[in-house]
């Protein structure tokens, strides 16, 4: 059996920029960073110190006290949302026969991937270690209310 | 005589199935995502929120879930690097199938390192 390919019936232009060709390539730059970042990320939540069971709110601010992690979670928060929201639609557009539905998933895909970027970068950058008001045993131990 | 196909890189064979493992760990990872910067943001309400709702991640139905997210997650990323390499390596074709069983192998290692020492984290007092 073989396969026929249609002859397109209009030959690709370049007046539009190629998006496709850039989602491809934003998935091949950013998978290996994210590697980095979440690997990174795995190792230092949940293999070093007591792991998993260490992990409460004055371990996210003892983390975030520090610009290096902010930077770190910021960049692996844009990254892997884009990423995966991108291959989230990827699939859709494989699966989704019906234009409308193909549409509405991918508006919705995007949308909740702008709402928790934003939504993220807030929480990193307007985060406070201590809270004030916060009863001291939460705090991490360089909060002033310890 | 007919030639029985060996199956082309993503048709048939280990090239398929990796594919098919890519998508489906995609997606688990997607969902935990959205999930994991929800619980994440709620250090912005209250340290008791945050530390009620992280709790959760230490019960032992949730600690034996957390091994299969470390393993796709070291599944879809050494995948997608086999991926970078069947792009842009001249040899990637030819050694696909020999990548995708060093992924697997580097994967299994890997989560069955982890899985002693988080249960014992999970299940300890």
């Amino acid at each position: 059996m073989s396969v026929t390919i249609e002859v397109p019936n209009r030959p690709r232009t370049r007046k539009q920029a190629n998006w496709e060709k850039y989602g491809w390539l934003f998935m091949r730059v950013s998978g290996p960073l994210l590697i980095v970042l979440i690997f990174t990320h795995l190792v230092v939540n949940l293999v070093l110190g007591d792991g998993i069971k260490a992990i409460d709110f004055a371990f996210v601010a003892g983390k975030w006290a520090d610009p290096f992690w902010q930077v770190w979670d910021l960049a692996m928060l844009w990254l892997a949302l884009i990423h995966g929201t991108n291959g989230m639609r990827t699939i859709v557009n494989d699966y989704a026969g019906q234009v409308k539905v193909r549409r509405a998933l991918t508006t919705t895909l995007w949308a909740v991937c702008a709402l928790l970027i934003l939504l993220g970068t807030l929480v990193i950058f307007t985060f406070d270690p201590c809270p004030a008001g916060a009863s001291a045993e939460l705090l991490a131990s360089f909060c002033p209310a310890q | 005589m007919a030639i029985k196909p060996a199956g082309t890189l993503y048709r048939g064979k280990v090239g398929m199935w990796s594919w098919v493992l890519h998508r489906i760990s995609g997606v688990g990872i997607f969902f935990f995502l959205l999930v994991h910067v929800l619980d994440t943001a709620l250090v912005r309400v209250s340290p008791e929120a945050y530390n009620i709702v992280i709790e959760s991640y230490k019960t032992p139905v949730v600690g034996l879930a957390e091994l299969g997210l470390v393993g796709a997650i070291l599944f879809h990323g050494l995948n997608g690097l086999r991926v970078i390499a069947i792009d842009f390596w001249s040899k990637g074709t030819k050694y696909q199938s020999a990548m995708f069983w060093v992924v697997i192998t580097v994967t299994v290692v890997a989560v069955a390192g982890f899985t002693p020492m988080h249960l014992a984290r999970v299940f300890g007092h």
